[in-house]
């Protein structure tokens, strides 16, 4: 009798701890969708690349509306050669729009009065048709806008999916959307925002010396130019990042493509965590990861000796040849034990 | 009594409320005024006879040809000079007469005023910023009609030398390139190379409204070929179009699927077409 009343008493208990448990797992892991958005909506900041917003860290989902202007731009490609871009909020890539799980969001799509073509919004952030492509086509001069929930946590691509996309994408329209799980990513010293794309040239021939969109080249996945951040240089000399011995870095790398996969590697590191594909699945001690077209990855790794960081992508014809190189520059006190370059004396 | 008192109360906060608005905008009166009766409008436009034929729409996924029966298509679209005579026939088609529903609120965006051309604007430039309503409305006036969609691309093929263009790699580059530059629409018409049929300015100067601008079904995100068989889809694409490189024509029918009929655009007008008064014919039969 006494056993099975302790037996009893035992067994209650561990229903109450266990039911206790798996309440807190439940709020833990509230679906997204039954997330409560507070409050009124904020104009989101957004920024563009080298730089991201400023992270979400602990606040609660909230509701936001996110601008963005479609442009149809004269830019530099490499050097002093100009380029038709096509761009979300006039850079190459769009401007950076950072979220958590929860979020609700206005989009608002403006589409640049003198545009010559209609343009739109694809997000791959968004669970819904076209990820909000048909919803936001706009033509030119005119706006369109739709709601969406951020339910799934990740680094996304969004770019135009206007018709002819290869074209819409190979003139720069792209950018990448976060969002950030519950309670944010873990803190970091430095966050930076690199995006690779390929570029199919000819000469124009209406304006002299101006390079635009070659449709053939895109056809036969033949590239001119591969570049980080939509410009030959654009992470080089005083474009550098940065970073200080001792610090993390995470870096926000995604691929707008239209065509081709990455190979990204940063000569001299090693990613201590891949958020593979830009998900959910974190791998340790990565030399080179890839980055699919359409796709992303969030890459950190602390720096632990000074020095010139090399960023390419690893098909290395693309880096030496067609300009997808940058930099990454790390200031800091020599750290002989991790590395040293000094000559050892021949015995 | 209290009721009687607020329903008289509420009566009159009803009648003074009508009474301000009647005083402050006079605008709704004076559009009574105008009659939407169009007035016959004179053109000297040269249209251009087009015979026809058998042609590939660029849409469909089966090689169907749609005929084309003969037709008559103005050699330039209608210009700032021909607009400004039609609207000055035609008070409820200035820009501050329009009803919204007909054209939206940037029409005739840059015109000074109702009857005053922009500022350095060419008279022989087309008419831009004018709604697919007021595009009809003036071919209406001038005895014409809107080319059809079909009737618009069977021009459309044709290069300087061929009617039908569309094999040649260069045809489609050459107007992406032209595609590709802005402000287009400032330049006078017919100062560029006439095409086959001696249509002149097809592609390098504006977009034009086509009668059934909306019929084929395009999303604007254009891939999602399980909801509409008969779009141009990114994925679908490369199945449901007669030749997938033809990027200009993509081009084009993004613009159209982008469109409300009271839209108005800045690089966007129109040219009016109109049916041939000979018996058109079948040879087969």
């Amino acid at each position: 009798m006494k056993t099975k009343h302790l037996m009893l008493c035992a067994s209650a208990t561990m229903m109450i701890a266990l039911s206790a448990c798996n309440q807190n797992q439940n709020n833990n892991s509230k679906p997204a969708v039954d997330i409560v958005a507070e409050g009124n909506p904020e104009v989101a900041e957004v920024t563009g690349a080298p730089n991201v917003p400023a992270p979400v860290g602990t606040r609660g989902a909230k509701k936001f509306i996110v601008n963005l202007e479609t442009t149809e731009m004269e830019g530099i490609i490499a050097d002093t050669i100009p380029y038709t871009f096509w761009t979300f909020n006039n850079t190459v890539p769009g401007s950076f729009i950072r979220l958590r799980v929860g979020d609700e969001v206005t989009l608002n799509l403006k589409n640049a009065a003198n545009s010559v073509l209609p343009h739109n919004i694809d997000l791959h952030a968004v669970t819904g048709p076209g990820g909000g492509a048909a919803a936001t086509t706009a033509a030119p001069g005119k706006e369109a806008s739709f709601n969406f929930k951020a339910i799934n946590p990740g680094l996304y691509v969004y770019h135009c999916a206007a018709p002819p996309v290869p074209m819409h994408i190979g003139n720069g329209m792209y950018g990448l959307i976060l969002v950030e799980p519950e309670g944010g990513l873990p803190k970091v010293d430095r966050e930076y925002y690199i995006m690779q794309g390929d570029f199919y040239t000819k000469a124009s021939t209406i304006k002299k010396g101006l390079l635009e969109f070659d449709n053939d080249k895109a056809v036969a996945e033949h590239p001119d130019y591969v570049l980080f951040n939509g410009k030959k240089g654009s992470l080089l000399g005083k474009n550098m990042i940065e970073a200080k011995v001792g610090e993390t870095v995470r870096l926000f790398v995604g691929n707008g493509g239209p065509n081709l996969t990455s190979s990204f590697h940063v000569i001299g590191e090693i990613f201590d965590n891949v958020y593979l594909e830009g998900g959910s699945t974190i791998s340790h001690n990565i030399q080179t990861t890839m980055i699919p077209a359409g796709g992303a990855a969030i890459v950190e790794f602390k720096v632990d000796v000074p020095g010139e960081y090399v960023l390419v992508d690893h098909s290395l014809s693309r880096a030496f040849n067609k300009g997808a190189i940058g930099k990454l520059k790390v200031t800091g006190d020599a750290n002989p034990k991790v590395f040293s370059a000094e000559k050892l004396t021949d015995h | 009594m209290y009721k009687y008192f607020a329903a008289i109360m509420g009566m009159l906060l009803l009648f003074s409320c009508q009474k301000q608005v009647r005083t402050t905008s006079e605008k709704p009166m004076l559009q009574n005024t105008f009659s939407n009766t169009l007035h016959p409008v004179p053109t000297t436009t040269k249209m251009v006879y087009i015979p026809g034929g058998k042609y590939e729409p660029f849409f469909l996924t089966d090689s169907i040809e749609i005929t084309i029966h003969p037709f008559l298509l103005d050699e330039n679209p209608v210009t700032n000079q021909e607009f400004l005579a039609f609207v000055k026939a035609n008070p409820q088609w200035q820009k501050s007469n329009v009803k919204e529903i007909y054209a939206d609120t940037t029409y005739l965006r840059d015109w000074i005023d109702d009857t005053t051309l922009p500022k350095g604007a060419k008279l022989d430039a087309p008419v831009c910023f004018v709604s697919w309503f007021a595009a009809k409305a003036y071919s209406q006036s001038v005895g014409k009609r809107l080319p059809t969609l079909d009737e618009w691309e069977f021009v459309a093929m044709a290069d300087t030398d061929t009617f039908n263009a569309r094999k040649k790699p260069e045809y489609s580059n050459q107007i992406i390139g032209l595609y590709s530059q802005k402000d287009r629409q400032f330049n006078s018409v017919k100062e560029s190379t006439p095409n086959y049929w001696k249509v002149y300015n097809m592609f390098d100067l504006i977009w034009e409204w086509t009668d059934d601008f909306n019929s084929i079904l395009s999303t604007g995100d254009s891939r999602v070929g399980e909801y509409d068989d008969k779009g141009l889809f990114c994925a679908g694409s490369a199945t449901t179009t007669s030749d997938n490189l033809n990027y200009a024509a993509f081009m084009r029918f993004a613009l159209r699927t982008s469109l409300k009929a009271n839209y108005t655009i800045a690089n966007l007008g129109f040219r009016c077409a109109k049916d041939t008064i000979t018996v058109h014919q079948n040879n087969e039969l």
